[in-house]
């Protein structure tokens, strides 16, 4: 009986081990993916952010056809880049919705105006309040939002033109 | 990724620029009522950053931390429980957001090994005392 | 120029571990020749002196500020305070490696020159084991994390350092902490040298006592002064986050704990053989465990090196060698040593077996704690967080009880002992905690269970701390006695702090206009004025504070904290200001202008919360004082039996 407990110290030592390979073969990172995906959107009515664009509520985002929501910020670099990529997508028929988190209207009509407007509905987010009953934790972001109104995807981090086909994909599909 | 994790291990930097928004309303002010205030602070210094390095809400200079706290003094305020609160969040961020995880067939383990130790520690040595009947 | 010579350095030192454990090796073995030990010690020596040299040429870099070396670019500045320039040569992953290499050939070098009492077959098994230590590290210094790495062309400037490091703390965190990890080795090393020769005996524990409490004592100043550097740089008031990097430096010290009582056990009543070798082990294990978990990035933490998987694996590779080597050495020899006695349960062995047994549940909590969201990361793919809560309420009753065994056991007489003599001899102190329990509950009702149940053991604790004293000639007394009752002592004061700081706190998070006066405890602190003000290496807006006391007149106090932008790197940081007074700290720290011209001000008042150190302090100094009393005392034995001979 002794003998079997002089082991059992080396046997938790290579069970941590092998539990330290797996994690450094497959590092977890630091983001934390939303959980409310599947989810409805809420109920929310935020105001318009920018000059140039309509507020935007949930009302907009259950109407029947999917959307792309962007959460983004002028003060957010990766977001200018983009901006290029929302573009495209808006030119192949994917309807984009905006949400600005914590800009004032001046800073956002200036970033607009220099890195393109593809979005059809801007609110303007200035607590975070959406943003966190989404799960999210940071610019820039997207969700696929379908007609009903209920979040399917979350992209974390800024879009590049590789994603763009399987994004236009997903959107039709998430009919 | 290396210069990434550099920038990262500074407490409440972000890698991008600032907001210059102002801050929400209750991010860096105290709820009049002082029990709403403790119940809040309880609640926030076990609600984990999400965007920092190990920290919880209430140290964090985050944006979105100061956001979170304003957010969670505004429904204390109207009198939700602060118990509400957190599941409220777990289910939008996962376990990962509460420093106190909520038992489930996952975190068992976690608040049974102790005991286990203990037992099993205690057995081991008590094999190896003399225990006398006075 | 310097740095290849430094990198020349590092290779030799590295060559003669490799001798080290190749003369020891063939010196000891069966069939072996003997006379290759007489070399090993010299070569331990050498060795030392060869690694020290490479990080003291690497420090020079730094104070050169010499920008072709990689690692000054990126992470140092010309700009820096000469301080920082000094310590920041370990404000990094290679650098902070190479000086725990640098300790684990000094603490070898140290064994070589001054350990007498061990017979030398176990003494060239210890140095043969060092060196296997010592060469791995090496090898991940020089193929992995090479300190001396060259950049061409040279940049200008510097990226600077992370300005959270600079700062006094740098120069004294670091430094202790690893001479306190790695010093851990040692013991590591014997335990390993014995389980080779079979020699585990109280001439064993005698020779390894008093690396252990060297180490340890080390390890105390260095946990000690890094929770009291958070609490004045993070600009939140925290002593203790249970961060798996803080973790990573408690797990050692408890292991050296446990290990400090068990291996009196095996020097005194020849018990605990097979605890006492396993917590040799596991102290070191603990050390490198806490090195991997730093410097891997599996694991997110404030204090984490950024440092990528790769470098991971090495260390990894290094742990499975020796933590598993040593484990399977110690499951396959142990059995063959011969069972120690077994004791009374109510005695003194009773009690340091309960405190053992006691330690190690919480160091087993602790790592459990640490390493679940890993677990559970990698067998179910779902996040989570454990954190104070957790720990608070597994770990915490535990040191309860510690602590009140740690009252009982000094008092509790060898071999056997009577549970109510115990009781009477401590009956002073239990009145007093008692007393203070009445006192507490009528002065601060509504107080939380755990700093209450603290707080009033703290101070009954304190008291019995105190009782292994009464009634002895105090001249007549030996010095490691006091050293014993000074570091239980310090545990009671340490845990009177915490509970103070948990159960009397006071803050108040206010956004002030320059003229307001805000409260907070008994103090009013009236904001006089901002000023911008600037530094070697950073510019501030400084606030002015001053606070006066309720009921007392004496000057008011100024304080000023400032929000600091330094320039390289390009980080804000908050610096706060702390007025010490004799029963708390007064804590400000700024915070950001409002756009209604309103400053956000946070303010503490924090009762005791000194405490928590000067315990630390205190139980460092009584681990000192009872190494100096055994070490006086092994010199005038030796002197005597010279004399007698």
């Amino acid at each position: 009986m002794k003998r079997f407990w002089l082991w059992v110290p080396v046997s938790v030592f290579a069970l941590l081990a092998g539990i330290f390979v797996s994690q450094l073969r497959h590092p977890s990172g630091n983001t934390i993916p939303s959980h409310w995906v599947g989810h409805p959107m809420p109920q929310f009515d935020l105001p318009a952010a920018a000059s140039s664009r309509p507020a935007l509520s949930f009302a907009n985002l259950a109407d029947g056809k999917p959307k792309l929501l962007n959460i983004f910020a002028s003060w957010c670099i990766p977001c200018a880049s983009e901006a290029a990529v929302l573009a495209d997508l808006k030119k192949q028929g994917v309807e984009v919705d905006g949400i600005a988190l914590r800009d004032t209207r001046s800073d956002l009509d200036q970033f607009l105006a220099r890195n393109g407007n593809p979005y059809t509905h801007i609110g303007g987010d200035v607590s975070s309040s959406v943003a966190i009953a989404l799960g999210s934790t940071g610019v820039p972001e997207s969700y696929i939002i379908d007609g009903k109104g209920i979040v399917r995807k979350q992209y974390i981090g800024e879009l590049s033109p590789e994603d763009v086909p399987a994004l236009v994909a997903e959107i039709r599909a998430a009919q | 990724m290396k210069r990434w994790l550099l920038l990262l291990s500074f407490v409440a930097t972000s890698a991008f620029a600032d907001s210059h928004m102002a801050a929400a309303p209750y991010a860096y002010t105290a709820l009049p009522d002082a029990k709403q205030e403790a119940a809040a602070r309880d609640l926030m210094t076990e609600i984990r950053c999400v965007v920092c390095q190990g920290q919880s809400i209430i140290d964090s200079n985050a944006d979105l931390a100061a956001d979170m706290r304003s957010m969670i003094r505004t429904r204390i305020q109207k009198g939700e429980q602060p118990a509400a609160i957190r599941t409220w969040l777990i289910e939008r961020y996962g376990m990962w957001v509460s420093y106190d995880p909520p038992l489930s067939a996952t975190t068992a383990p976690l608040w049974l090994l102790p005991l286990l130790l203990l037992g099993i520690g205690g057995w081991l040595m008590a094999g190896r005392l003399k225990w006398r009947r006075s | 120029m310097i740095a290849e010579a430094g990198l020349a350095a590092l290779w030799l030192a590295a060559a003669l571990a490799v001798l080290q454990f190749v003369l020891a090796f063939f010196g000891l073995v069966e069939g072996g020749a003997p006379e290759l030990t007489r070399a090993v010690r010299p070569v331990a020596v050498v060795q030392a002196v060869l690694v020290a040299l490479a990080l003291a040429l690497l420090i020079l870099c730094f104070l050169n500020s010499d920008m072709s070396v990689k690692l000054v670019y990126t992470d140092s500045h010309s700009a820096k305070p000469f301080i920082y320039k000094f310590a920041g040569t370990w404000g990094n992953h290679e650098g902070s490696m190479l000086l725990w290499v640098a300790i684990l050939g000094v603490a070898g070098a140290a064994v070589a020159l001054f350990e007498r009492s061990l017979d030398h077959a176990t003494h060239i098994a210890t140095l043969g084991a060092q060196a296997v230590i010592s060469f791995g590290f090496y090898a991940f210094l020089l193929f992995s994390s090479n300190p001396f790495a060259r950049l061409d062309p040279a940049p200008p400037e510097g990226q600077g350092l992370n300005p959270l490091l600079q700062d006094p703390g740098l120069a004294f965190h670091p430094p202790t902490l690893y001479i306190g990890y790695v010093g851990m080795s040692v013991a590591f090393s014997f335990a390993v040298g014995a389980l080779v020769t079979r020699k585990v005996d109280p001439a064993f524990a005698r020779a390894m006592r008093p690396w252990v409490l060297g180490a340890w004592i080390f390890l105390t100043l260095g946990i000690t002064a890094g929770s009291y550097w958070a609490y004045y740089v993070l600009g939140w008031g925290g002593w203790w986050f249970w961060d798996p990097v803080e973790n990573a430096s408690l797990m050692p010290w408890l292991a050296a704990t446990a290990l400090l009582h068990s291996v009196t056990v095996l020097a005194t009543r020849d018990g605990l053989r097979a605890w006492t070798v396993m917590l040799a082990v596991v102290a070191f294990s603990m050390s490198m465990v806490g090195t991997f978990l730093v410097r891997s990035g599996i694991l997110t933490s404030v204090h984490a090196f950024a440092v990528d998987p790769q470098r991971g694996n090495f260390i990894l590779a290094l742990l499975v060698i020796y933590i598993g080597g040593a484990l399977a050495l110690f499951a396959v020899r142990v059995g063959s040593v011969r069972e120690g006695a077994r004791f009374d349960a109510v005695s003194r062995e009773g009690a340091l077996v309960l405190n053992n047994l006691l330690l190690s549940t919480i160091l087993g909590i602790v790592l459990i704690g640490t390493l679940y969201p890993l677990i559970v990361e990698a067998v179910t793919g779902e996040k989570l967080s454990v954190g104070p809560p957790f720990f608070n309420a597994t770990a915490g009753p535990l040191a309860l009880l510690l602590v009140v065994v740690m009252a009982a056991g000094p008092v509790m007489r060898w071999r056997r002992e009577n549970g109510l003599a115990v009781l009477r001899r401590l009956a002073v102190p239990i009145a007093i905690g008692v007393v203070a329990l009445v006192a507490v509950l009528v002065a601060a009702p509504g107080l939380h269970p755990l700093p209450l149940l603290g707080l009033v053991l703290a101070i009954g604790v304190g008291a019995a701390s105190l009782a292994p004293l009464w009634g002895r000639n105090l001249r007549r007394t030996p010095l490691f006695t006091y050293g014993m009752v000074l570091a239980h002592l310090g545990c009671a004061v340490s845990l009177a702090g915490m509970a103070c700081d948990s159960a009397f706190l006071k803050e108040t998070l206010v956004a002030a206009k320059i003229g307001e006066t805000e409260h907070v405890g008994p103090f009013a602190v009236k904001f006089e004025g901002i000023d911008p003000i600037a530094g070697p290496n950073w510019t501030a807006l400084e606030a002015t504070m001053t606070a006066t006391r309720l009921g007392w007149s004496g000057d008011p106090l100024i304080l000023s904290p400032q929000a600091r932008m330094y320039s390289a790197p390009a980080t804000e940081t908050s610096q706060s200001a702390i007025a010490t007074l004799w029963d708390g700290h007064l804590y400000l720290v700024l915070g950001k202008q409002q756009d209604d011209g309103r400053w956000q001000l946070r303010m503490w008042w924090k009762p005791f919360v000194t405490l928590i150190w000067a315990g630390g302090a205190m139980i460092a100094m009584g681990g000192a004082l009872a190494l100096l009393g055994r070490t006086w005392r092994s010199l005038i034995m030796a002197r005597r039996k010279d004399a007698g001979a």
